[in-house]
């Protein structure tokens, strides 16, 4: 089982005197050394900066890990609401200090548990979420402001979100001081991922009237997390991860400014979701140059003066697409080395996929590797000792000067196509990232992409050694039947007039969150509260580009 | 569209489709490109297409083989829908019927007994697929 399969797997060696090509994923040809005048080539030093002020290229904070760890956010949830709660306390007892809310497909997708949509699905990739009381149940206890939240949630993030302020009101927090993230990033889900429910231009209204309602009500609460994550996961190079995560921000930024809403309202409450896969260097120089980037056009295009607002604050996690089905357990060690490049590329908060997620949700064993995987980093290694310890290497900031051109200039190529919400309602961004998957996958096939256990160093498998997780369905029908309690025990005629509000200001352009605020205290249901939007603005109809 | 590799043969069609609430199209689509790259002819539904609405597709378009990508786990209960689906358009006997994504071994057998012809899980090489689909369509 552990035999190599032949001679051939073994890496060829390099001629003598010569050094093998090297370009990274994002097209940036990497000599074997660099000194001083290849900054000064690339654009100079000055740029380089302190950590904690402007442009930020070394972080956002001046102490950075120094003054506090990054907050470790395992994403977790499955089943019901009473399964992920006792998943949430095993992971804060193992000392994680956030948390990662993942729904089942249903509640993302807008679908209640006894949907004839649903069947098959309830609970199986994350919790599920029918009404206030699930949510209720999935926090019971936790210390909202200790524990931060964050909601993995899109198409459905405005009764959800609403779900969780509810929540959270009932149990005495002032929606004024409320600490929270959701990613609630409708662009990315029609580039990658896919849970959107609505067409894109009514979707992206409703991203604003959480963003508005958040500026006005939860100044605190992080109302949108742009994920340029899922867009690498769905085959763009780092330097569009980066771009088109960027072009989405400024979406969502220009969408809220025409309401009339100034920009150190809106800013601050923008973060970000990054993937750490691929080369080391080009993640690092990724996150440098997209830091600079970010505080460059808050100040210069949109006048931004509060630091908040400059700085860009984010998840660097995950790392799916880079592990592999085939030898599972090295995928706790690349875990290892993503974490390291998230560490050296200034993230606020991580979290790893875990070694057996490409198989299963992961088991308590395989998650609770995860987090002991960035505790070692953080408090074994000497990560924190200093703050960005890559700053001023040559080659580190040569690099970071040419991904910030690379992703300048497609940035650019976006607003040149009439700007993101444009160019992801016409396909073009998907086309763009489907074409990129494609080439990226037909090099690793060929084995012009070394990836161990894949193309090289295989080994015949008899079967993968991970525990896998038990789907219960008997679980599904437990959810329908406390969904259908709720239904009989709450005022119909209550939820019918609350939900009426809800199509009257989505009809009339008014800002949706309050009445659908209303409507979940009343205990109308997920899917309720997106039927009686789907009824103002239809369903979205995908381009079918590949 | 590029023609059958086998001169002056119609080119094997091909239906690819996304069944369920899953939204991780990346190995269909990739799977899309290079069934066409091996002069396949090659429909893709797109997300979240119901059984019945890949069985109509299925018979409308007269394919050879009917192709679904499922990485959420549901592929039993969807699989055991959607065998329901097209045995009612009645072209269940005509297509081959292969299933992709996220599959692990164990539910291997369940899909075979539903009469699911061919599994191909996550990382399967390409050229499997099209040696597959070419042997039993024009044996």
């Amino acid at each position: 089982m552990t035999e190599p399969k032949d001679a051939r797997t073994a890496a060829k060696p390099p001629a003598p005197d010569e050094p093998s090509p090297c370009v990274w994923e994002s097209g940036l040809a990497i000599k074997p050394v660099y000194t001083a005048a290849d900054v000064e080539a690339s654009g100079g030093a000055e740029a380089i900066g302190l950590p904690g002020e402007y442009p930020y290229a070394r972080g956002i904070h001046p102490l950075m890990y120094r003054k506090r760890p990054w907050t470790m956010r395992q994403y977790s949830g499955f089943g019901t609401a009473a399964e992920t709660h006792e998943r949430f306390l095993y992971l804060i007892r193992h000392g994680q200090t956030g948390l990662n809310v993942a729904f089942d497909l249903p509640t993302q997708c807008g679908f209640d548990s006894d949907d004839p949509m649903a069947e098959g699905e309830v609970g199986r990739v994350g919790m599920a979420v029918d009404t206030l009381a699930d949510v209720e149940e999935a926090f019971e206890g936790i210390d909202l402001n200790r524990i931060t939240v964050s909601l993995t949630i899109n198409g459905a993030a405005v009764p959800v979100m609403a779900m969780y302020f509810a929540m959270a009101r009932k149990r005495g927090y002032d929606l004024a001081t409320l600490h929270g993230t959701a990613q609630n990033d409708i662009l990315k889900e029609f580039i990658g991922r896919g849970t959107w429910i609505f067409p894109v231009e009514p979707s992206v209204r409703l991203v604003g009237d959480t963003m508005e309602f958040c500026a006005r009500h939860a100044p605190k609460y992080s109302p949108v997390s742009v994920c340029g994550y899922h867009i690498r996961e769905s085959g763009a190079t780092p330097a569009q991860e980066m771009a088109y995560g960027l072009s989405i921000a400024a979406s969502y930024v220009d969408h809220v400014l025409a309401r009339g809403i100034g920009i150190d309202a809106i800013a601050p409450g923008l973060s970000f979701n990054f993937d750490i896969h691929g080369n080391l260097w080009e993640q690092v120089a990724k996150f440098r140059a997209g830091r600079r980037l970010w505080a460059k056009m808050m100040k210069e295009t949109y006048g931004a003066r509060d630091p908040r607002s400059l700085q860009l604050r984010m998840i660097a996690g995950g790392g799916g697409g880079g592990l592999t089905i085939q030898q599972p357990e090295n995928n706790i060690v690349r875990g290892a080395y993503y974490a390291l490049a998230s560490a050296l590329g200034g993230t606020q908060t991580m979290a790893l996929c875990s070694y057996d997620e490409a198989y299963t949700i992961p088991s308590e064993r395989a998650a609770r590797l995860s987090l002991r995987t960035m505790q070692i980093l953080m408090h074994e290694t000497g990560l924190a000792d200093t703050v960005d310890p890559l700053a001023g290497s040559w080659f580190v900031e040569s690099t970071t000067n040419e991904m910030e051109r690379l992703i300048e200039a497609l940035m650019e190529e976006v607003k040149s196509r009439g700007g993101m919400i444009r160019a992801v309602a016409e396909g073009w961004v998907q086309a763009e990232v489907n074409r990129q998957a494609y080439e990226r996958e037909k090099l690793i096939r060929a084995g012009a992409v070394p990836k161990v256990g894949v193309n090289c160093f295989e080994e015949e498998e008899a079967g993968p050694d991970v525990e896998m997780h038990p789907y219960r369905e008997e679980e599904t029908g437990r959810q329908i039947e406390r969904l259908r309690r709720v239904r009989r025990e709450r005022s119909g005629e209550a939820v019918r007039a609350c939900l009426a509000r809800v199509r009257a200001a989505a009809d009339n352009g008014e800002n949706v969150m309050p009445p659908v605020m209303d409507a979940v205290e009343a205990y109308a249901t997920v899917g309720e509260v997106c039927e009686a939007l789907r009824q103002v603005f239809g369903n979205y109809r995908e381009p079918v580009r590949f | 569209m590029t023609p059958a590799a086998g001169a002056g043969a119609d080119p094997i069609r091909v239906l690819l489709a996304k069944p369920g609430l899953d939204g991780h199209d990346v190995g269909a689509k990739l799977v899309c490109r290079a069934l066409m790259e091996a002069g396949m002819e090659v429909i893709y539904t797109g997300l979240r297409q119901s059984p019945a609405a890949i069985a109509a597709v299925a018979m409308q378009e007269d394919v050879d083989v009917v192709g679904l990508s499922i990485l959420s786990g549901a592929h039993v209960p969807l699989c055991r829908k959607i065998a329901e689906a097209l045995r009612s358009a009645g072209v269940r006997e005509q297509v081959v019927w292969i299933v992709g994504g996220n599959v692990p071994p164990r539910d291997h057998a369940a899909l075979r007994d539903m009469g699911v012809d061919g599994v191909f899980p996550t990382g399967a090489p390409f050229d499997s697929i099209v040696e597959f689909i070419r042997g039993r369509v024009r044996p």
